[in-house]
């Protein structure tokens, strides 16, 4: 098996058979000082997200937004649309993040993600299905409709593509994914063609936007929260599993309960992205491999540091889309299509195909 | 005026040899007898999708319709001016794509790679989704030049545009056929992200005609749009037919291809040019028919058991496979859904249970 790189084998080997393995000797300082930048990094994304918008405005008018509002145009969309916007972007981009992370440790998949392992198009499948069944519906029975589609999916793909007895390939459960994501694409068609209005709402929803949808964020974060302690859970199982799982069952890591706790805060996680911001792909493919270039293989960093390179990278594809198209804007999951689809194409072309 | 050289039984059936002078056809009877049946299927299922239709018509009136008799004005009219060309749009698109997939397939080597994955057709939808809703603007959707000459062009060079880009883009010192499937993936999904976007621009009629479009859908076809659909189709799968020997070449592998004579990269560059161009004409007739390319062949291969999904055979799948799918999903439900709807149901398990028999061969 081919690594990513060479220390791929010794990383999480130290992470997981002994955990004093993190006070190496200058192992952790050049980690901390990552943290550091990303946090960094994403509080600056964060300002950006708030001070730039469809209008512009300056410092002065955030500052007299956030100390003293006066009721003023500015004044109300920054505390009213921009604030709760930016806070919806940093829960779907940790959530996107940890997720991809996740799905890409389990299968071991360098280019897994959420949003094309069909996952999300199985969310869509289950609201826009019960919609067409039942009318309009509480925006909770919705989320749990998105959860059980999530889930259904995911099952299924990684049913798939664990199928082999010596694990999957990368193109194999990819294939995988998009065979799942056609399935469902193919039925949500069938049912939106029926149905005019579910037409209107699907399309914009569809397409991964964070406008619009603060109200949702109130509802989901029990879900998110959850989804992240699965994530945390996950970090020493990961570690073992990325020795293979003889190696991972010597170490006294149960692999299917391993594997059903992945599944389980994946479905959570890109759940909650997908009620959130609509079925964003490529973020989940991005993240992990940003994340991994600052922290190296061990996912007792990879997976905090993951939550965080998430949210900087869905706070600044959604600033960036909505200053490249203004007066209108351009959603974030079409950014973010633009930047991850040639990401992807390079990993393809990278090299052999390595396995993680 | 042919002997026969040499009869031998393989796993795949008789082989013969067929020379008529400077002239030898390889003949697999196995191969001969299924297209042969397969030919009386298509018939059965060419009659079964004239006959079924808003009003049902009895089929000897149908027939005596079709051969021209004008007695029944009405009867005769809705034969050969709706239903007539509706059918030959199907067999167009499931044999165009059931050959494209055929082709591809043999070239990635990989029974997972159809235009679908290699994002020909994705692109092909992106661009005629694009003159759809840009110049669609209104409340009637496309009319005019738009509609017969703008969509059908935007998709065609679309398609073409983002198979060469998949192609640029996999190759590297050579042609894997995974990297091939990978970069197909990557452009899909920037392709089809590009499409929802643009969906949302115009109005909710012209997303609602966009989409049936993206799905696949035969509805509302006349002759001027069909001919020249049908006329290229058949020029390109005679072409596609030729190279059938190259095909078989490529198949047996880099190394043994070149020994065997084989120039691997012009061979290629040639067959995978005339699966693209065959993938875009079906996109422009029908849009985004999914699966078709990619379970016809398989299917075809096991019905001859031949080595790679023989090129003629796999057309009459699709053929076959198009017309019966929108048989039924024009005229199972109260309201007719478009023929991509029923093609993904079937399609969709059909990848995943190929998905799982080539695991298997793997481990």
């Amino acid at each position: 098996m081919k690594t990513l790189d060479p220390t791929v084998a010794t990383g999480p080997l130290a992470g997981a058979g002994a955990p004093s393995a993190g006070q190496r000797p200058g192992s952790r300082r050049p980690i901390v000082k990552w943290l550091a930048v990303s946090v960094a990094a994403m509080l600056a994304a964060a300002a950006l997200s708030i001070c730039i918008g469809g209008q512009p405005s300056s410092l002065q008018d955030v500052w007299h937004a956030v100390t003293a509002p006066d009721g003023n145009v500015m004044d109300v969309t920054i505390r009213e649309l921009r604030w709760p916007r930016t806070v919806l972007a940093v829960c779907a981009g940790i959530c996107l993040g940890l997720a991809g992370t996740l799905v890409q440790g389990h299968t071991r998949n360098p280019v897994a993600d959420p949003g094309l392992l069909g996952i999300n198009q199985g969310a869509a499948l289950a609201i826009v299905a019960a919609t067409a069944l039942a009318g309009e519906m509480p925006a909770l029975t919705q989320a749990l409709l998105a959860f059980a589609g999530a889930l259904a999916a995911s099952v299924l793909v990684f049913m798939i593509g664990s199928a082999a007895r010596h694990g999957s390939t990368p193109v194999t459960l990819v294939l995988a994914g998009a065979a799942v994501t056609a399935l469902c694409s193919g039925l949500v068609a069938g049912i939106v063609l029926l149905n005019d209005q579910a037409l209107d709402t699907l399309r914009f929803w569809q397409v991964g936007s964070l406008a619009g949808r603060s109200d949702v964020l109130s509802m989901v974060w029990p879900f998110v929260g959850a989804g992240v302690v699965l994530a945390l859970l996950n970090i020493r199982p990961l570690n073992a599993l990325a020795l293979g799982a003889d190696t991972a069952t010597s170490l006294g890591i149960s692999v299917f309960r391993a594997r059903a706790a992945g599944i389980a805060a994946v479905t959570l996680l890109a759940g909650s992205a997908v009620t959130m911001a609509g079925p964003i792909a490529f973020a989940g493919l991005l993240v992990p491999h940003i994340t991994r270039a600052m922290t190296g293989p061990d996912y007792r960093w990879l997976i905090p540091l993951s939550a965080v390179t998430g949210a900087t990278v869905l706070l600044l594809a959604d600033t960036a889309g909505r200053v490249i198209s203004r007066p209108g804007e351009l959603s974030v999951g079409v950014v973010l299509a633009v930047v991850g689809a040639p990401f992807f194409v390079y990993l393809a072309r990278r090299r052999r195909l390595a396995t993680l | 005026m042919t002997s026969t050289r040499e009869s031998r039984r393989t796993g795949a059936g008789t082989i013969r040899a067929l020379r008529a002078g400077p002239v030898s056809v390889r003949l697999n009877l196995r191969v001969v007898l299924v297209a042969c049946v397969l030919c009386g299927v298509l018939l059965g299922a060419m009659a079964l999708h004239v006959a079924f239709g808003g009003t049902p018509m009895a089929y000897p009136d149908v027939l005596r319709a079709l051969l021209g008799d004008t007695s029944n004005p009405r009867t005769h009219l809705a034969v050969t001016e709706f239903r007539a060309p509706r059918m030959v749009a199907a067999v167009v698109v499931g044999a165009s794509l059931a050959a494209a997939g055929a082709i591809t397939q043999t070239v990635a080597r990989n029974p997972l790679a159809s235009p679908d994955l290699l994002g020909v057709t994705t692109g092909a939808s992106l661009g005629a989704v694009t003159v759809l809703v840009v110049a669609g603007g209104g409340h009637a959707g496309l009319s005019g030049l738009a509609a017969t000459v703008g969509m059908p062009l935007a998709a065609f060079g679309a398609g073409i545009a983002s198979g060469v880009a998949v192609y640029l883009l996999a190759y590297r010192r050579g042609l894997d056929s995974y990297r091939l499937v990978l970069a197909g993936l990557g452009i899909s999904g920037l392709a089809a992200s590009l499409t929802t976007w643009i969906l949302t621009l115009g109005d909710v009629t012209s997303a609602a005609q966009a989409l049936t479009w993206m799905t696949g859908s035969l509805n509302a076809k006349d002759w001027a749009t069909v001919q020249p659909m049908a006329v290229s189709a058949a020029v390109l799968i005679a072409a596609a037919l030729c190279s059938g020997r190259w095909l078989l070449l490529t198949s047996l592998g880099e190394d043994t291809a070149v020994g065997l004579g084989a120039r691997n990269g012009t061979t290629r560059l040639v067959v995978l040019t005339i699966a693209v161009l065959l993938a875009s004409v079906a996109t422009v007739t029908a849009g985004p028919v999914a699966f078709v390319a990619l379970a016809s062949p398989q299917i075809a291969r096991s019905l001859t058991s031949a080595v790679v999904p023989p090129v003629g055979v796999s057309a009459l799948v699709g053929a076959v496979f198009v017309l019966l799918a929108d048989t039924v999903s024009a005229n199972a439900l109260s309201v007719p859904l478009p023929v991509g709807v029923a093609t993904a149901v079937v399609g969709a398990p059909f990848l995943i249970h190929l998905i799982l028999k080539y695991q298997r061969r793997l481990s």
